[in-house]
């Protein structure tokens, strides 16, 4: 039993090593505007962040502050919900992100080896971005296509009876 | 002429957009005037991509159809509702034994309406309901939700009109309706369907809602791994605007209500009520202690309806038909109509709204036609993650909250996971720690650590180390989280792992 504890944890992946990113010039001022826009919503916070998102691809770290100015909120507070949320981006993410359903449905029908087939095809694994930044892959669970598994989503796209040939086909698309 | 091609997300996950736009294509170059309206799915999501031709005997249906069997289709016929060789050809739809064998009142328009148009809304009975509450005082609406014995659709359970008659009494200047459209259970998709194919009915449900309680703004709480529904549902809030059936007087009375979508970002324990309810105060989604309850202290502190998708878009059809209508169907405390979810590895997958009372084997086996891979079924998970495995020598169980909970199970929101012979049921309880660990919010410690130990306890049982006492271990510790958890994911997290471990015995090594 205490092999557990005395063996050295694993080293993190690449992806959680490598340098946080440059922020483009310009930005802090780009996300007052979107923050500015849309403090008037009730709950604001979410949809702001979806917003960043959405139109500079990902939640930088000098964004938190800009937005908690905004919405009159601590960092503690913007920090929070960033990280909370497994939807926020803290870097970019690849040209476009194929997302794996992970969950029983498609469990059931061979999502675990649909997996295996696209980290072996990709050579990233879950949250992982590929070397020439084209493709992010990530597990998700349940796209609400369980009587069609396995599922996949491929950008905002959904596919259904993903065979591993199908997903190479998806991803041959994607690249 | 029309043509009917479902733009649901699942029915254009196999192809449903290629289909529509051969259709358009080739009707086009052969002179042929049709029209192709993009409507919800039937929920027969086998037959996906199915589509279906007015006639005047009633709508036939083709299906599956990939985008190259189109043109052959439409040169046997289709066009004409013809039926060609090869089997494509179903007949007419509402007449399909599948479809038959439905009670179909939540559901109703799901389908066939154009989820995108107004008028198809106003034609099918649209807002009929509504008129009909606006007739009634608010107290007199409450009353007739709690007459017609509807249930909370979203899991619980909870009686929908108490909850209502307790913010209809509570004192405030603000209240809020908010629909919990955070769909995250695996095996579960009626939401989705209903939110894509029949929008307005979910927006006249909320509508109703609100003159019922007195509130005066809305939040649907939609999940961002639904974009289109998301799309579907906006397109549907403006147009409900442009016609005066959201906003201020609307249908011509002194009721005031609006509508807004929320999208979720990613955190299953936001599906949660109060999880949820922070979440939508742009907070992280930390499960809240209660009391005090959201109908007193919901959103922002005011009274707040939280209910389900489901519960909102059928308050429509009680008020429209009748609270002793709705009650007609159903058995014992579970009323009404449900509407079922077949997923997994299924041969006949989709939608089913049928009374309460039916067998679980009858859904499976009559309706679902046993495993999509021809192997016997071993298990079903019923009411997603959180529900327990259940094997087929409890088929004959009627799917009724109060018969599920005595069988050591949950009715849930109504989905149905099947697996066949070939699945590691040790490997699954293991999976439900693990989502528990990895969707748990943190708040509680038996839920945020519980997860995590039981990850471990299950390991060591798969490893065979100290097999016995382990699975006293885990029994243990599904006590403690059954019984310590703030919230239905630490507390039911045991639900799926002790059923595995009961009726699955073999694959833990015993």
């Amino acid at each position: 039993m205490t092999t557990e504890f005395n063996t050295f944890p694993a080293p993190p992946p690449r992806s959680v090593m490598s340098p946080a990113p440059v922020p483009a010039p310009g930005r802090a001022e780009r996300v007052r505007e979107i923050a500015t826009e849309l403090r008037g919503l009730r709950g604001a916070l979410i949809p702001i962040l979806h917003a960043v998102q959405e139109d500079l691809g990902y939640v930088d770290q000098t964004d938190i502050p800009v937005i908690a100015d905004v919405l009159n909120l601590s960092v503690a507070e913007v920090h929070g919900v960033v990280t909370f949320y497994r939807d926020f981006r803290r870097k970019p993410a690849g040209r476009t992100t194929v997302r794996i359903c992970q969950a029983e449905a498609c469990r059931s029908v061979g999502a675990e080896e649909l997996a295996a087939h696209a980290k072996r095809r990709t050579g990233v694994g879950f949250g992982e971005t590929t070397y020439d930044g084209k493709l992010t892959v990530d597990e998700v669970f349940c796209l609400g296509n369980c009587a069609l598994g396995p599922a996949v989503q491929v950008g905002d796209k959904l596919h259904g009876r993903v065979t591993p040939a199908r997903l190479d086909a998806l991803l041959g698309e994607a690249r | 002429m029309k043509v009917f091609v479902p733009r649901d997300a699942a029915a254009r996950s196999v192809g449903a957009d290629e289909v529509a736009e051969r259709i358009a294509t080739a009707a086009d170059a052969g002179g042929r005037e049709i029209e192709v309206v993009r409507t919800g799915s039937r929920g027969m999501l086998w037959l996906e991509p199915l589509v279906e031709v007015e006639t005047p005997e009633g709508r036939v249906g083709y299906g599956p159809v990939a985008p190259e069997d189109v043109d052959g289709l439409i040169a046997a016929g289709m066009l004409d509702g013809a039926a060609p060789g090869g089997g494509a050809g179903l007949g007419l739809v509402e007449e399909l034994p599948w479809m038959k064998r439905q009670q179909r009142l939540t559901f109703a328009r799901v389908g066939v309406i154009d989820p995108r148009s107004g008028d198809d809304h106003a034609e099918y009975q649209g807002n009929k309901g509504l008129q009909a509450a606006l007739a009634l005082s608010p107290a007199e609406v409450v009353e007739e939700v709690v007459a017609s014995g509807l249930r909370g659709r979203g899991g619980a359970g909870f009686p929908t009109g108490i909850k209502w008659r307790t913010v209809l009494g509570a004192e405030s200047d603000l209240k809020f309706v908010c629909c919990n459209a955070d769909e995250g259970d695996s095996g579960t998709f009626a939401d989705r369907m209903l939110i894509e194919g029949d929008p307005f009915t979910l927006i006249e449900g909320m509508t109703i809602a609100a003159y019922a309680v007195g509130a005066t703004e809305g939040y649907v709480y939609l999940r961002s791994e639904y974009p289109d529904a998301v799309e579907a549902l906006n397109a549907a809030i403006r147009t409900a605007r442009e016609r005066g059936w959201l906003g201020q007087n609307i249908l011509g009375s002194e009721l005031t209500f609006d509508l807004h979508v929320r999208v979720g970002a990613g955190a299953y324990i936001c599906g949660e009520e109060t999880s949820m309810l922070e979440s939508l105060e742009g907070k992280r989604g930390e499960v809240r202690a209660k009391p005090p309850i959201p109908a007193l202290e919901g959103l922002f502190g005011r009274p707040t309806v939280v209910n389900n998708v489901l519960s909102l878009a059928t308050i429509p059809t009680i008020l429209a038909n009748g609270a002793a209508t709705y009650a007609s169907y159903g058995m014992g405390r579970s009323l009404g109509t449900n509407v079922f979810q077949l997923g997994g590895n299924v041969a006949r997958g989709g939608i089913v709204e049928t009374a309460f009372g039916i067998t679980l084997g009858e859904l499976v086996n009559d309706l679902g036609g046993g495993t999509a891979s021809r192997l016997p079924v071993r298990a079903v998970q019923v009411g997603g993650p959180l529900g327990a495995y259940l094997p087929v020598e409890q088929f004959d169980l009627p799917m009724d909250y109060e018969a599920f909970a005595a069988a050591g199970a949950m009715v849930g929101h109504g989905g149905i996971v099947v697996f066949d012979e070939t699945v590691d049921m040790s490997a699954m309880a293991r999976f439900a720690f693990e989502f528990c660990a990895e969707e748990s919010c943190g708040k509680c410690t038996p839920c945020r650590v519980g997860a995590v130990r039981g990850v471990e306890t299950i390991d060591r049982i798969r490893r065979g180390e100290d097999r016995r006492q382990n699975l006293v271990l885990l029994d243990d510790l599904c006590d403690l989280m059954t019984d310590g958890s703030l919230c239905a994911m630490g507390g039911l997290t045991p639900l799926p792992v002790r059923s595995a471990v009961r009726h699955f015995g073999k694959d833990f090594g015993s």
